[in-house]
Parts: structure tokens; C-alpha cells; sequence
């Protein structure tokens, strides 16, 4: 699986850890529902965590796309609970 | 696709398919796209150079605040050992502002350091790959029917959308962050121009009551073990620190002088 986080670049996870990253994905999404900030940031700081070490990091003249896009490592609680408004990210 | 992750890419996605839906037809998607990698590439230099220019400003008003530090500390100093306690602690606490100015400026500025940092890297990534594209499009078209272009231009196309989406959100945070700090670092100069941190002897005709204190105290330094004691309390740090110090008249500010030569 090729994972990007926001900001920061490309990895290639093996399907071990992708399935690991899927769940704590999930956990993270019940986690910002519940409003459990602190959790939260532990779970994200995970899952940053398994991509960096795990993530074979792609090459920079590598032109795919990625099957899934981490937000970035700076996320807000909130931009994290409320989704992303997408504004400004490609210029118009 | 669910998760954190899932509602990124959506976003992501969705902004990807604006871009490439602009153009009918392969030739134009990849022309489009192209001309379109080269806007942001510039938009990102332009963004570095605004995040530069931001630190170089908050370092000259953190070289401001450090000798207004050194200033405020000998005015201490020399109220001590004129034995105007009341006067060093003024001076004391206005230097205490200063150095939580101070380091609140060197967090900002590690910020801004790191922002510029990851606004390079990106810069770097971006034009690997858009000069990827650049020989991938000449390939694309060159060697395949077109059909099978079209995916692969896409394909590319989507690759490349991917990384400027990156890139703009990297710059859009960098330069949030920026926004923030300019007003920070503005109303740090306010206070630096309302005489908060100032020298408090450094002042012109309108000399407020501590800068003529002072000058009254320095010729009558004769209070050696006294200025033991004071010392020895301040050195266990009985000063109060927090607040910055209340200010002294802008006006009287801007005809600063030096302070006048202490005796000893």
C-alpha cells in the first residue's frame, strides 16, 4: 500500500502493517468522535510512527499515486474531528 | 474509504480532479497540468521567501530585546548599589518581560526555522517530479496508442496532482503560521516602541521619575553593605516576574538620549 503523509511524502507499507494502520485509522476517527483529544494524539502519533519506521520511503522521481493520505503531522484536534475543508490545497 | 486517512484523500482527490477535469482531451490535460506544476513551483519560492523574510524579522527584534536586556540588568545594577531597592526591582521586571519576550521569540523562531525547512523539501520533491512528468509526457506520447495514454497520463497527472496538493498544503500551513507570528512579533514592536523594554534612563526632555531617580541616586553610591544584602536577595531570586513592566509615555520616547555617564 502507498501511503502519504500530508506534507511530508510517500511510503510503501508492506500488507502487515497496512492492516495495523487501518485499525488504528479507525481507532483514531472513534477517538475524535468522542472528543478524546489526548487519546487521539497518541493513536495519530502511532500510526506516524509505523509509516516512518515500517514505510520504505519512495523515491522522489516516483510518480504514483497513493492508495491512502495521512493528515499532516501538525494536524489540529479540530481540523482532525471536523475533517478537512480542503481549501487552498491546489491553487485555483 | 473510511478512517482519518480516507476523509484526507477525499479532499485531496476531489481538489486533484478539479485540476485535471479543466482540460477535454490527454495532450491538453498534460499541457494543463504542466503549466499548472510550474505556477505552483513558483508559488512555493515565493512562500519560502515570505517565511524568510518573517524570521529575519523576529531575529532583529530578538537582537533589540537582548540589548535592552543587558541595559535593563546594569540599571538594576546600578539602582542596587545606589540602594534603591524598589527602583532595581522596576527595572528587574521590566527585564523579566523582556526575557519572557525573548523566549517566546526563540520558539517562534525555531518554528519559522523548521517551516522553511520543510517548505525546501517540498520545493525539492515537487520539481524532482515535475521533471519526471516533463520526460514522462514526452514518453507517454511518443509510445503509446491513445487510449492507452490517456490512463497513463492520468495516471501521472494524478501522481504529480498529488505531490503540488502536498506541497500547497505545506506552504498553506507554513504561511498560517507565519500570519500568526507577524502579529505577535507587531505587537511586540508596539511594545518595544511604547518604552516598555526600553532603557530606563534613555529619555529625553520628558524624563519620567525612575530615569531622575536614578540620576540622583548615582551620585550618592556609598551604601556597600547594603547593596550585599540586596544583592544576596536578588540573587535567591525574590524578584517578582511576570508582568511586563507599565510602560513609559511613547512621547518622551522619541527623543531618547544616552544615559548619562554614572559615577561610581
Amino acid at each position: 500500500m502507498i501511503v502519504r503523509i500530508a506534507t511530508e511524502g510517500q511510503f510503501e507499507l508492506d500488507e502487515g502493517n497496512a492492516q495495523e494502520l487501518r485499525e488504528l485509522d479507525q481507532k483514531a476517527v472513534d477517538q475524535c468522535a468522542a472528543g478524546d483529544e489526548e487519546v487521539f494524539r497518541a493513536t495519530f502519533a502511532q500510526m506516524l510512527a509505523l509509516i516512518r519506521s515500517h514505510g520504505r520511503q519512495l523515491a522522489e522521481d516516483h510518480l504514483v499515486p497513493s492508495d491512502v493520505i495521512l493528515p499532516p503531522p501538525d494536524v489540529s484536534f479540530q481540523e482532525a474531528r471536523g475533517g478537512f475543508s480542503g481549501e487552498g490545497l491546489i491553487p485555483d | 474509504m473510511p478512517g482519518l486517512s480516507g476523509r484526507m484523500s477525499t479532499v485531496i482527490k476531489a481538489k486533484i480532479s478539479k485540476l485535471l477535469d479543466r482540460a477535454e482531451d490527454p495532450a491538453e490535460t498534460l499541457e494543463y497540468s504542466y503549466q499548472k506544476q510550474i505556477e505552483l513551483l513558483q508559488n512555493v519560492k515565493k512562500g519560502i521567501a515570505d517565511v524568510v523574510t518573517s524570521k529575519k524579522r523576529l531575529q532583529l527584534q530578538e537582537q533589540n530585546l537582548q540589548q535592552q536586556l543587558v541595559k535593563l540588568d546594569t540599571q538594576a545594577r546600578q539602582a542596587l548599589a545606589a540602594g534603591n531597592e524598589e527602583l532595581a526591582r522596576t527595572a528587574l521586571e521590566r527585564k523579566n518581560g523582556a526575557q519572557a519576550e525573548l523566549q517566546s521569540l526563540d520558539g517562534q523562531v525555531a518554528e519559522l526555522e523548521k517551516q522553511q525547512e520543510q517548505m525546501t523539501q517540498s520545493e525539492q520533491r515537487l520539481r524532482t517530479k515535475i521533471e519526471q512528468f516533463r520526460s514522462k509526457k514526452e514518453v507517454i506520447k511518443a509510445q503509446y496508442s491513445a487510449a492507452e495514454a490517456q490512463v497513463r497520463i492520468s495516471e501521472a497527472a494524478t501522481g504529480v496532482g498529488e505531490e503540488m496538493a502536498d506541497v500547497g498544503l505545506a506552504m498553506q500551513r507554513a504561511l498560517d503560521k507565519t500570519e500568526n507570528m507577524k502579529a505577535r512579533a507587531d505587537a511586540v514592536g508596539e511594545l518595544e516602541a511604547s518604552g516598555t523594554f526600553q532603557d530606563l534612563t534613555a529619555l529625553g526632555p520628558g524624563e519620567d521619575d525612575i530615569d531622575r531617580q536614578l540620576r540622583e541616586l548615582s551620585s550618592t553610591s556609598q551604601v556597600d553593605s547594603e547593596l550585599e544584602k540586596m544583592k544576596a536577595e536578588l540573587a535567591s531570586g525574590s524578584t517578582p516576574s511576570g508582568e511586563l513592566g507599565a510602560g513609559t509615555p511613547a512621547d518622551a520616547q522619541q527623543g531618547a538620549k544616552q544615559p548619562e555617564e554614572q559615577a561610581q
